[in-house]
């Protein structure tokens, strides 16, 4: 490198390793360190996430179908944990976007538009999202926080040695569990989001029932509505299995289920929102938002 | 596949390291048919790690593990799988999962690898339960037993399929003498009356010399000595030596450092 050579009144010298070289030295090996264990984990997810697919698709025919009850009772935990703060959350968000809407809309003369931007608003995006985000803070969180005190207490262990394949056994009927769970969460809290546009549009906006509802649904199409469910599909199959991951790889002690559960939630709404970002791509380029 | 003559165990040049650092160093061992083998070792002998390459949840860098001749770390899948439906596992903490009750724990091998109707499972879990004096438990959670109730359903869950391995790790380790006595005895029923073969892995000294047939002495990933119980106290092995007669190793004590803080709390009355 050229900059190596520095020129002082005694001649030209090696320029010595200053502060920030070093400091850029242990930042990249940092840096470094860090994009290893990413991949690490990436790695990980991707095998476990392989295994409970063919577990979950494969196995049927090998006379090995996925665990029904266990499946059942996972829906039904997903969904008792979460539905009621999904109905919160949709109706105050449905509520908030039709107050902030109708501002700019007034303005324009067209606020009965505000029913159909609240409709689609939440079932494109935002019941998806943030019922992935709620989910993956009860539902994914206390997967990652069981399976990481299973770990710990030798049971996942307990299972190996007794030849029952953990995957098959814990994580694909959680994951199936919350591919079914999600969905329908998601298609609730839709429903319950236009509830709230729905009792801002009639109680302040002054808006008449029927035509809010009317413009809700008219404004909708199908793939609105399918196109939504789908990324909350996508979701499930984030938050469940980044939630049996990080469970299954926890060491140590009970302090690590902490940091597990800690890891799970936080994981999952990243990879959540970095995927919402490329199927909501994948949908504008085949054809406009 | 098994004759009589082949060993129910048998371990050769079995090494493991953990990040360069060797827990094991070349193990040879076999455990004959019927016996208990007790390994006996300090903290840190490489016992527990033995334990977990014998019942396959380590995978050892070099040597093999033969269980009823089958070769746990073998190319054939099928065979292990098998196996693993006649061998069964007590961990220390017991292991038992959390979320069910004590039948429901014994149920579940019962549930997956037999055919039996639930009717049939009941009476099995009975007299499982019944064998290690837990009856009157059954529908108790792990969180509700004691320590030694622990270890006896964990005995029962491992004991679910009528295996013909046995493995227990520490299974007097955190319980009061009276209690761990009473383990012992259950282990030496275990053995008369199913002609288990078992392995027990333990530092406790009175333990092993309760219900040992031979003793395997564990000391830094070796196997310092094999023998009955009489042979292991004749031994003039120094290693040997120190552990019968509860003596600390060299390094354990370290007189340099203990000197050395003894005049640094001596320099703060100066």
């Amino acid at each position: 490198m050229s900059g190596a050579r520095v020129r002082t009144p005694l001649g030209e010298v090696d320029r010595p390793l200053g502060g920030l070289t070093r400091f850029g030295g242990r930042l990249s090996g940092r840096l470094g360190e860090a994009l290893l264990t990413l991949l690490a984990d990436a790695g990980r997810m991707a095998i476990l996430a392989g295994r409970a697919a063919e577990q979950a698709v494969v196995g049927p025919f090998r006379g090995r179908p996925p665990r029904l009850r266990a499946t059942i009772a996972q829906v039904a935990r997903a969904g008792t944990q979460s539905l009621p703060l999904v109905a919160l959350i949709s109706l105050l968000v449905g509520m908030i976007l039709a107050l902030q809407t109708a501002g700019q809309l007034e303005r324009l003369g067209v606020v009965d538009l505000v029913a159909g931007l609240v409709s689609v608003s939440v079932t494109r995006e935002l019941a998806p999202l943030l019922t992935a985000v709620i989910v993956a803070g009860r539902v994914g969180s206390s997967m990652a926080a069981e399976l990481g005190t299973m770990q710990v207490d030798q049971e996942i262990d307990a299972l190996h040695v007794m030849g029952i394949d953990p995957t098959h056994y814990l994580v694909v009927p959680r994951v199936v569990g919350l591919l079914v769970a999600l969905p329908c969460l998601t298609a609730f809290g839709d429903a319950v989001g236009i509830l709230g546009g729905f009792t801002v549009g009639v109680g302040v906006l002054d808006l008449s029932a029927a035509g809010y509802l009317t413009d809700s649904l008219t404004a909708l199409t199908l793939e609105d509505v399918w196109g939504g469910i789908a990324k909350a599909a996508a979701f499930a199959l984030i938050i469940g299995v980044v939630g049996c991951e990080r469970g299954l790889s926890t060491a140590g002690g009970a302090e690590q289920v902490g940091r597990s559960t800690t890891a799970a939630v936080v994981r999952s709404i990243v990879l959540v929102i970095a995927a919402d970002l490329f199927v909501t791509g994948l949908l504008y380029a085949r054809g406009g938002p | 596949m098994s004759d009589g003559s082949e060993a129910a165990i048998r371990i050769e040049g079995l090494e493991k390291s953990y990040g360069g650092e060797p827990i094991l160093r070349g193990i040879d061992l076999a455990v004959h048919r019927g016996e208990i083998l007790v390994i006996l070792g300090a903290s840190g002998s490489g016992k527990s790690t033995l334990l977990r390459c014998l019942v396959g949840l380590e995978r050892p860098d070099a040597g093999t593990v033969r269980l009823s001749g089958v070769d746990l770390f073998g190319p054939d899948r099928r065979a292990v799988a098998r196996l693993r439906e006649r061998m069964g596992v007590a961990f220390q903490g017991g292991a038992l999962f959390g979320s069910m009750t004590v039948a429901e724990n014994v149920d579940l091998a019962l549930a997956e690898f037999t055919h039996l109707p639930e009717s049939t499972r009941r009476i099995v879990i009975d007299i499982k339960l019944a064998l290690v004096g837990l009856g009157h438990a059954r529908h108790l959670l792990p969180a509700e037993l004691s320590g030694g109730m622990v270890k006896r359903a964990a005995l029962a869950r491992a004991m679910a399929l009528d295996p013909e391995l046995l493995f227990c790790d520490e299974p007097s380790a955190g319980l009061d003498p009276i209690t761990s006595a009473g383990l012992d005895q259950l282990l030496l029923r275990l053995r008369d009356v199913f002609g288990v073969t078992l392995v027990v892995v333990t530092h406790e000294l009175q333990s092993a010399f309760t219900i040992a047939d031979r003793i395997a002495l564990l000391h830094r990933g070796t196997v310092r000595v094999v023998g009955t119980p009489a042979e292991l106290e004749a031994s003039d092995d120094p290693v040997v030596r120190r552990f019968l007669d509860r003596e600390p190793e060299e390094e354990t004590v370290e007189t340099g450092l203990l000197a050395s803080l003894g005049e640094g709390g001596g320099g703060n009355h100066a």
